[in-house]
């Protein structure tokens, strides 16, 4: 956890909304997973894993595929159980609890949408197997179809439907029992990035209005990073990092997580002096150091890795007066232009190229940078992290 | 030029089918037919009128007002025919239950299988198919017989002390047919319910069905087009069965194969055993059409 690490900077990035209770120590958590492994024959889906999720939170578990993010979703939901280990939901212990009475209900990534049902057919399922009121079942089918903006294909069977309607459905039928939970495996990862985006925010409006706690499992970290409260960083079955989004991307704990989320530049090296508050790395193999804000306690000798983003690199044409700006000279190898942004490549003399972004906020630029400028890159102490792990 | 080839070729890949079609079941249905119209006679073949194209056209015409309704009358005249025509569609239906009952949970197994162990019991269910039908059923004679397999077995276990008796009765048809036709319920549902994704049966439980109500509401009405093909591969061929009844029923098993054998066989009546014939064409046809129109339904629905 690197909570900490956040307290003696300036605010990281910025927030979705004011809502913390993961620093506060009173704060009960809602969903405590205690140190769950999941074993398949002889592979380890789940490693000794704890998290604590707390009602109301929007949760992301990312990861790539094959680092037991699903498996975990699937074992909150009852249909695996934990070979060691305990998962409370509200204080209970889901241990035995089959997932027809769990409180709980998940929204899966084929959707699982019951073909031969209509879509008030597949809202209401769940509320019959309740027991509730005819009445009271179609007010609250209605209810679920406006909510999702689907009134006008309550009679439609799913085959019947476009992609992003199925995705609402699934949804709409997901959070008709009002859960406590509400489990997603991977929601948005049939739809197309326009609508994905469009629904992202729908998903997020949908979790503050009704109140509920979301756990979402996704392999796009722009997913994550957009939706979620905080995000648990996966891989191999154990949790690498769980943190705000702003968190997991400037102040990551290791250089897995560094490299995991968005573009990083990564250099190894060992401290070579520490005081004052600053850290000199020496980078190998080339040898020249960089100076940096201690944001970890090293000592000297220590091996240790330096982590900064492409876009808190500058580039210049003329080396850098300050003697305490970072900079380094080379030769401008290739330019990837998105329109909102480019991402140059400089290669330096070692060979090692260093990504460096800039914002295109005017529309013209005077002597634009081009192949085979040569130039100096440079960055501030405070604008990289030091991993130690 | 080319184009005219291959325009011309595949017409002829598609007349190939149709040509199959016409010689091997519609010219033979129309000779049935016609005998069926004809009578009785002593002469070869044993019926009239036979056509002589060498008579000239006249003569030709002349032989079909010789045509009569005669022996359909005499089908519904003779009660026997109904019975035996109601009887087979009786044991045909009760066939096709027990095979239900008897292969859903074969089919539903084999389904849930681990995938690597699929292709092996799928080759378990076809594998009687390399014995011939006729060896197989005749296999049943030893095994139902008063002093067969089965009443040794049950002797050796004191479950009873004398024989029973199994054999020449219409439980060995049913033990017959449930044996014989399973293969082709098991593969129609089990297709069907391979095809289903597992995840609906997950969703459901999901949102508080126990399994077993699951079961009912989602897979069972989803494995439904292949619970209703397999139905109707079992029906229709049991109600003409004949090897099965012959060889294993008995005396009082009365089924419509048995009788048209007996009527062509033993009477040497063509002309009543063609009408028995198209009678019971007529009344297949209507369950085939039904399960072209359950199949084309279900494609339908797969679209």
């Amino acid at each position: 956890m690197n909570g900490n690490a956040g307290a003696n900077m300036k605010s990281l990035g910025s927030f979705r909304r004011k809502f913390a209770p993961w620093n506060d120590p009173q704060a009960k958590p809602f969903i405590a997973i205690e140190n769950v492994t999941k074993k398949f024959a002889d592979f380890t889906a789940v490693d000794d894993l704890s998290l604590t999720i707390f009602n109301r939170e929007f949760f992301a578990l990312l990861g790539a595929s094959g680092c037991g993010k699903s498996t975990l979703l699937r074992m909150l939901a009852g249909f695996e159980e934990p070979t060691a280990g305990r998962i409370l939901i509200d204080g209970q212990d889901m241990r035995g609890i089959p997932p027809y009475k769990r409180p709980v209900n998940m929204m899966f990534q084929s959707y699982a949408l019951f073909p031969h049902m209509t879509v008030e057919g597949n809202i209401a399922f769940g509320l019959k197997q309740d027991g509730m009121a005819k009445g009271d079942i179609e007010a609250r089918v209605a209810e679920m179809l406006k909510l999702v903006k689907l009134e006008r294909f309550a009679k439609r069977k799913p085959h019947q439907l476009s992609g992003g309607q199925r995705q609402r459905v699934a949804l709409a039928r997901a959070v008709a029992k009002r859960p406590k939970v509400l489990l997603l495996d991977e929601p948005l990862g049939a739809l197309d990035k326009k609508l994905r985006e469009e629904t992202q925010f729908e998903l997020m409006d949908l979790q503050m209005k009704l109140g509920l706690t979301f756990v979402v499992v996704t392999h796009d970290q722009e997913e994550a990073m957009t939706m979620a409260d905080r995000i648990a960083v996966m891989d191999k079955g154990k949790v690498m990092q769980v943190a705000t989004p702003a968190e997991v991307y400037e102040a990551p704990n290791s250089k897995f997580v560094a490299d995991f989320i968005g573009n990083v530049n990564m250099f190894e090296g060992r401290t070579a002096a520490v005081g004052n508050g600053k850290i000199d790395i020496a980078v190998a193999p080339e040898n020249f150091t960089i100076r940096t804000d201690a944001t970890k306690t090293c000592s000297v000798g220590q091996p240790v890795g330096f982590a900064i983003r492409p876009e808190k690199i500058r580039i210049s044409r003329q080396q850098p007066v300050d003697p305490s700006i970072n900079s380094a000279f080379g030769e401008m190898w290739d330019i990837a232009y998105f329109g909102d942004m480019t991402v140059f490549h400089v290669k330096l003399e070692s060979g090692r190229i260093i990504k460096a972004a800039s914002l295109n906020a005017v529309r013209t630029v005077e002597d634009p940078l081009s192949y085979d400028d040569m130039v100096w890159v440079n960055f501030d102490a405070d604008a990289g992290i030091v991993l130690t792990s | 030029m080319e184009k005219l080839i291959s325009s011309v070729a595949s017409r002829l890949v598609i007349l190939v089918p149709y040509l199959w079609l016409l010689t091997f079941f519609l010219i033979p249905f129309f000779i049935v037919f016609k005998i069926s119209l004809s009578e009785v006679a002593m002469s070869i073949p044993p019926y009239t009128p036979v056509f002589d194209l060498s008579a000239g056209w006249a003569a030709f015409k002349a032989s079909f007002a010789q045509f009569s309704w005669d022996n359909y009358i005499w089908l519904t005249q003779d009660p026997l025919y109904f019975k035996a025509y109601l009887s087979s569609l009786l044991i045909a239906g009760v066939s096709t239950v027990l095979t239900l009952i008897v292969g859903y949970p074969i089919a539903y197994g084999m389904a849930r299988a681990p995938a690597t162990v699929r292709p092996t019991l799928l080759m378990l269910v076809i594998l009687p198919f390399w014995t011939s039908f006729l060896i197989r059923v005749y296999a049943w004679i030893g095994i139902l017989k008063p002093e067969g397999l089965l009443n040794q077995f049950l002797m050796w276990a004191h479950v009873i002390n004398t024989p029973l008796t199994i054999l020449n009765t219409n439980t060995a048809v049913f033990i017959g047919i449930v044996y014989s036709y399973l293969p082709f319920l098991v593969l129609p549902i089990y297709s069907a319910l391979e095809k289903m994704d597992y995840s609906l049966v997950e969703a459901a439980e999901d949102l508080g069905c126990p399994p077993i109500a699951a079961f009912w509401k989602i897979t069972f009405p989803l494995s439904l087009p292949g619970v209703v093909a397999g139905c109707f591969l079992v029906f229709i061929p049991a109600v003409g069965e004949f090897v099965i009844p012959d060889l294993l029923g008995g005396s009082q098993t009365l089924m419509i194969g048995k009788t048209l054998w007996n009527e062509f066989f033993s009477n040497r009546d063509w002309a009543v055993s063609s009408a028995v014939a198209v009678i019971l064409l007529l009344l297949l046809v209507v369950p085939i059409v039904l399960f072209q129109r359950a199949e084309a339904r279900a494609q339908e629905s797969e679209k």
